[in-house]
């Protein structure tokens, strides 16, 4: 009961202080592009910590550590592709997309291929992936607070989305701006402090490995467990680097990625900003796999359950207990919530950006727009979230990344590298590539494939969907080069040439 | 017959003068016609950026790229311990991060000096 005393408090403060930093953001909103991009102005020290707090989500705080713990190590793949994927989007994208000058990558789409087709397609594609990508941090929320607190499942959900909606509506990218920026650094310490203690803990009994071989937990040899390529199935080569190709490809195309790059103010300042990224990504992930290792130990019931996501909120009780373990508990609360806040308020502007564009704004003028937009972006994932009670977060996630890649990915590294790309070739590859993705995504929803080929490529689609949009985007635009747009030169000096370079950019 | 020759005049149509005052074309404003040696200048900062990209993630792919191969053709990483824990794991829990760090960060500083060699360029012409 004082345990979830405790945990009701950690909730309420977190929420508390994300509506205070966003009511104090408020001050600096007063235009449209405030709202979107914060008017481009944002640091790149305030603008790489706001971009980790947002990316970091439920499944980086939780589902690493509890992942790593049931499966083992070949897990740890997916925080390597996931910081990977910035170093990639780093050396291809980050400064052209920012000197493009557009607010959502369906801007980006249009003005590159000059196409009103090619933006609605894009457009249905970021509503898609986002709605994907919130849906179950949502379902997350509600399990954590149900953990933290004992209140019912939904109720964790329907706090996310409200505190998301109000900190949106109030304040737009600004606000989320510091909001995001102060929630990374409340989950890179909700993640240190305890495990400090744990680990002195651990040491105090004696610190033993969990890669002993002599350890069997679940049935597993702690030899197998802490094997890197012991992945399920039959041709764990092919998974591990089917995995690669999804997470180093897919970040450059979640859309509440890319929106975060046009805060910048200019190409060189996203470059910086990405750089800072990867160090305070690299400094989060080296955590979770401490905790996995300590779970393996204290906690070896939760293995291969659907508690071992809760496995970093229970080895404070379990470890050292009393009121100690409760805090501490509560901290990794307060982090797990934050978590679910920033990644779900970093959506929902993007999905917000988008709907407002191509949906709202000819309907209704300038922020009121923005304001419904937000309120669409969050109901229907929760809606989605209550209807959808089964669905396994780490699938859902894998499904956003992979459908990223072999979408978005394709789109901009053509757009930005190659002249030839046009409107047909950029349609036919989007196509192709959701298509495939998605397929295989339901496909692994609804039947149980374990052994096999085929059972491998589905449930790893990246490593043939992505190739195959590729080369349908070239071999289409190959076929239809009177298609490519008359201003695709000028476009190209504005991608690749310094700001500070007198140039007319169209 | 040995009579002075009339003094030269120097006669000219004013329209001659006209292209004397048009300003010397500068690289900056061949991009901006989008003429030929313009897109030579475009051309080649694309091409500086983009084999930078490529060496940068084939160094991806030669460090990180090759640990999967590495961990199956070389099982001594995965049975060698170092403070309990396979060297395999530490390698792949901890040691990947400083790497991509440091790719970017040699990124970074070549993206920026490539930029300065064309902005050089074309503000001096």
């Amino acid at each position: 009961m004082n345990s979830h005393a405790l945990g009701f408090v950690a909730v309420v403060l977190v929420t508390v202080a994300t509506l205070a930093i966003g009511t104090w953001g408020l001050r600096f909103s007063r235009t449209t592009s405030d709202f979107f991009v914060a008017s481009r102005s944002v640091r790149p020290g305030l603008n790489a910590s706001a971009i980790s707090g947002e990316y970091l989500s439920a499944a980086s705080f939780l589902g690493i550590a509890g992942l790593v713990l049931s499966f083992g190590a070949e897990m740890l793949w997916y925080p390597v592709g996931w910081t990977a994927g910035y170093l990639v989007l780093l050396v291809l994208v980050a400064a052209p997309l920012r000197r493009s000058g557009a607010y959502t990558l369906p801007d980006f789409a249009e003005a590159r291929l000059d196409s009103r087709t090619v933006r609605t397609l894009a457009s249905v594609m970021v509503v898609a992936i986002g709605w994907l990508y919130v849906m179950p941090q949502l379902q997350g929320a509600g399990v954590a607070l149900r953990t933290a607190t004992g209140l019912p499942e939904w109720a964790g959900g329907l706090v996310v989305a409200v505190v998301v909606l109000l900190n949106v509506l109030s304040g737009g990218m600004r606000s989320i701006t510091f909001v995001q920026a102060f929630q990374y650094w409340l989950k890179l310490t909700a993640l240190l402090v305890p495990l400090a203690f744990l680990v002195v803990v651990w040491l105090g009994d004696g610190g033993r490995s969990a890669a002993d071989p002599s350890l069997f937990v679940g049935g597993q040899s702690g030899t197998s467990w802490a094997d890197p390529i012991a992945f399920v199935g039959d041709h764990p080569l092919y998974s591990t680097y089917s995995l690669m190709v999804a997470t180093f490809l897919g970040t450059m195309g979640l859309p509440h990625v890319v929106v975060r790059f046009y805060t910048n103010p200019d190409g060189r300042a996203a470059r910086q900003t990405t750089v800072a990224v990867l160090a305070l990504l690299g400094l989060f992930y080296v955590l979770p796999p401490v905790y996995a290792a300590l779970g393996r130990l204290y906690a070896p019931d939760l293995v291969g359950t659907t508690g071992a996501d809760g496995v970093v909120l229970e080895l404070p009780a379990r470890m050292i207990g009393h009121l100690g373990g409760d805090l501490l508990t509560a901290l990794l609360t307060a982090g797990a919530f934050a978590a679910f806040l920033a990644t779900s308020s970093g959506l929902t502007i993007a999905v917000a950006g988008v709907i407002t564009q191509d949906v709202m704004s000819k309907r209704v003028e300038g922020v009121t727009a923005f304001r419904l937009s937000a309120v669409v972006a969050v109901v229907v994932p929760f809606l989605l979230a209550l209807v959808a009670r089964d669905v396994a977060v780490a699938t859902v996630v894998g499904l956003a990344f992979a459908m990223a890649a072999a979408t978005f990915c394709p789109l901009l590294v053509l757009g930005i590298w190659w002249r030839g790309l046009t409107d047909a070739g950029a349609l036919a590859g989007l196509l192709v590539g959701g298509a495939l993705t998605g397929g295989a995504v339901v496909d692994n929803l609804m039947v149980d494939r374990t052994s096999g080929w085929f059972a491998a490529l589905v449930d790893q689609p990246a490593a043939w969907a992505v190739p195959l949009s590729f080369a349908t985007m070239v071999v289409v635009s190959r076929l239809t080069p009177h298609r490519a747009p008359v201003h695709t030169s000028r476009f190209m000096v504005r991608l690749h040439t310094p700001e500070a370079v007198e140039l007319d950019r169209g | 017959m040995s009579e002075q020759p009339p003094e030269r005049v120097r006669v000219t149509s004013p329209w001659t003068e006209r292209p004397r005052l048009r300003p010397r074309a500068t690289a900056a404003s061949e991009i901006d016609a989008q003429s030929e040696v313009g897109a030579i200048y475009v051309g080649t900062l694309l091409r500086a950026q983009l084999r930078l990209a490529a060496s940068t993630l084939l160094w991806l792919g030669l460090t990180i790229g090759l640990l999967p191969l590495v961990f199956t053709l070389v099982p001594w990483l995965t049975t060698q311990h170092v403070l309990g824990m396979p060297v395999s794991w530490g390698l792949l829990a901890f040691g990947c991060y400083p790497v991509l760090v440091l790719l970017a960060w040699r990124y970074v500083r070549r993206a920026e000096r490539n930029e300065r060699a064309f902005a050089r360029v074309v503000e001096r012409s």
